[in-house]
């Protein structure tokens, strides 16, 4: 799950790491009425989880808190327009207003998990204000990098250290160890795959902020911090995962893509593989589909039905292996599920194989449903059907 | 030989009188894993179904049984700590079926273990054919013979099994090392045993998209183990970047973890890459031959 700025900041408040004044508001006026007079000059900022938020115009100053509603009433207008990674776009529905900071320097400082040393690597680079992606594409060199034990945990000397090897400005210094020591606690708290912030602001007044908020957290461990159901519920669903939720499915388990063979497999690699031969054969893949373990009836329709009704799938090729699932009651599942849907039928290709294969092939030959011998048999016979 | 276990491995089961745990004791049991006893918290005393012994604690089922090896099947909430009571009663490998554990309480885990060998978390377990298998694996796919085989992933291993054993390749170790981003067990973990093991002559590795242990694995085969016949596979050439195809772990994230990069490897280390899991077989043929 990935947070918003303003619960981002949120954690950063709990864990002692400074950010700048400011409200979060989900109307205009709201925005307007804790926008204080005493302050100069506000930044109103779009809350959403896509980033890019500055070029988009969702970025705003403002003087006054009359310019302030009217600034939050113009990012909240129109939503945030379509990139690569969200091709459809995100809605404005709250923003964050805060006191604007006169900003000297911008530094990068990150923690995150690192499969190699199974390890929290901590990450700083003294290019702030730009994608990670892209300092270590232009200044890899930059980037200062250390791997926590975490049986001893942290300790203020690592954030000293990091300092100094990323050359940060020594603005930064007294600071710094105490921000770095806010990120790794909150890491372990909330069990948070990432937390970034980008930029640590350097003021020209010589104080340190987190002038932006970037926290995902796991969704595997947020039955630990139920106070985050709440969060959840305002945050923008992610269609895929909703779609999986409600089949039944495990929310990584379902994943929609622009072609038109509908897979369901079996098993996460096995699910891969047979997207991998579908194009193969020269076809386009409809979606990624995992039914997970015990493919009943009930099951198989759920995800044919997922499949049919949200992609545009013009054929289905399951795929399963029979391990400790059996090849008969996926066959008894398939046949029934297709008696018994009321989606639209789309051709099927069957690729059975495994425990009790032979009584499988029967049970669907009986129905009139003619089993494919290997995957690429199946991926190849898929995507003539869908062409 | 074979690695990690053998007929005579001693194991036990935390959570046997679950029904995950249960059900599969018994598959392990009619596999031939010599399964010692079990651990319930409050059961103690009691017999399983399968007539073994419940013990309270895993001390008290190491100290009676003189098991070495344990297979989890405890809740995401719980796993943690059951892999830390293995550790503490002095079990030296622990098989992690459990799905869903929070990373951080994994790479705590790790980090706070030593000299116990974890497989997983989630994960199908591993088999040495003929002798003995710890975990879900489906026991009859599988063949005694003379190639070790590494995997991330479970239905994709038996279907690469499958082929191996129609095509008359028998297997030595099979190690279904998990999805997840952080595992106990990695690909290089097991070249290190396979290196050593006079069962072994030539391996399979399936790899998938995610992380650089494919990578790892690849640097580590040029410089060990240049001679050994090795044929490799990466599942998901065609997912796309930021997001994850149901293993946590198998998801790409900038240049990083890309099937390209991970075949590149492969291929700069002589070790090559199957397009499909069907061509496998083949390209083993063309470095050892089938004993039918």
């Amino acid at each position: 799950m990935n947070l918003m700025e303003y619960q981002g900041k949120e954690l950063f408040r709990r864990a002692g790491i400074p950010v700048p004044r400011g409200y979060h508001a989900a109307a205009p006026a709201r925005a307007a009425e804790l926008a204080t007079p005493d302050v100069p000059e506000w930044v109103v900022k779009a809350q959403v989880l896509m980033g890019g938020r500055g070029k988009a115009g969702k970025v705003k100053f403002a003087k006054s808190p009359d310019d302030v509603a009217s600034v939050a009433e113009e990012i909240m207008a129109t939503p945030m327009p379509p990139n690569r990674q969200n091709p459809k776009g995100e809605r404005v529905n709250s923003v964050l207003v805060e006191e604007k900071l006169s900003i000297a320097k911008e530094a990068y400082c990150a923690i995150a998990i690192d499969r190699t040393t199974k390890r929290p690597v901590i990450m700083v680079s003294r290019f702030g204000g730009m994608d990670i992606e892209e300092v270590s594409e232009k200044h890899p060199e930059s980037i200062a990098k250390f791997f926590v034990d975490t049986a001893i945990g942290y300790s203020p000397f690592i954030g000293r250290e990091l300092a100094f090897q990323a050359e940060l400005d020594p603005g930064y210094r007294k600071a710094f160890p105490a921000i770095v020591g806010g990120i790794y606690e909150l890491f372990f708290r909330y069990g948070a795959k990432l937390i970034e912030i980008n930029p640590l602001a350097l003021t020209s007044d010589g104080r340190v902020f987190a002038s932006d908020a970037k926290v995902e957290l796991d969704d595997d461990a947020l039955y630990k911090n139920p106070e985050f159901k709440e969060w959840q519920e305002t945050l923008p669903l992610d269609e895929d995962e909703a779609l999986a939720a409600q089949a039944g499915l495990g929310t990584r388990n379902f994943r929609r893509f622009d072609g038109n063979v509908g897979t369901i497999a079996n098993g996460a690699g096995l699910a891969m593989a047979t997207m991998d031969a579908v194009r193969n054969a020269g076809g386009n893949f409809a979606n990624f589909l995992d039914v997970g373990g015990g493919a009943n009836a009930e099951r198989v329709r759920n995800c044919y039905e997922l499949v049919v009704n949200h992609t545009g799938a013009k054929v289905m090729f399951i795929n399963i292996f029979g391990g400790i699932t059996r090849c008969d009651e996926v066959a008894k599942g398939i046949v029934e599920a297709l008696n018994t849907t009321k989606s639209r039928k789309v051709p099927l290709v069957i690729r059975l194989t495994g425990t009790n294969e032979e009584q499988g092939r029967k049970i669907l030959a009986d129905a009139k449903m003619t089993p494919v011998e290997t995957m690429d048999e199946g991926a190849a016979r898929a995507v003539e059907l869908a062409a | 030989m074979s690695i990690f276990l053998d007929k005579n491995t001693k194991v036990i089961v935390q959570g046997i009188t679950g029904s995950e745990g249960s059900y599969h004791t018994s598959r392990m049991l009619e596999y031939g894993t010599s399964i010692v006893g079990g651990v319930t918290p409050g059961k103690g005393g009691q017999k399983t179904e399968h007539g073994l012994p419940v013990f309270d604690t895993v001390r008290d089922a190491v100290d009676a049984t003189g098991a070495t090896h344990t297979c989890i099947f405890v809740p995401p909430p719980f796993a943690a700590d059951a892999l830390f009571e293995a550790h503490d009663a002095g079990i030296t490998f622990a098989v992690c079926i459990t799905e869903g554990i929070p990373v951080h309480d994994v790479l705590r885990v790790v980090a706070t273990t030593p000299g116990m060998r974890i497989i997983g978390p989630n994960c199908p377990g591993l088999i040495s054919p003929g002798k003995s298998l710890i975990g879900i694996m489906p026991g009859h796919v599988f063949k005694e013979g003379s190639v070790g085989l590494v995997s991330r992933s479970g239905t994709l291993t038996y279907e690469v099994v499958d082929l191996l054993t129609r095509a008359g390749y028998g297997q030595s170790t099979c190690v279904g090392i998990g999805g997840d981003p952080i595992i106990g067990t990695t690909f290089v973990d097991c070249l290190r045993e396979f290196a050593n093991d006079p069962q072994t002559e030539a391996l399979v590795l399936c790899g998938e998209i995610g992380g650089s242990d494919e990578e790892d694995a690849a640097s580590f085969i040029r410089e060990h183990m240049p001679e050994m016949p090795i044929v490799a596979f990466i599942g998901g050439r065609n997912a796309p970047p930021g997001k994850s195809l149901g293993h946590a772990g198998a998801i790409i994230s900038g240049a990083f973890g890309t099937a390209q990069s991970k075949i590149a490897a492969f291929e700069a280390a002589g070790v090559p890459v199957a397009d499909r899991p069907s061509a496998i077989p083949g390209l083993l043929a063309q470095r050892v031959p089938a004993s039918v």
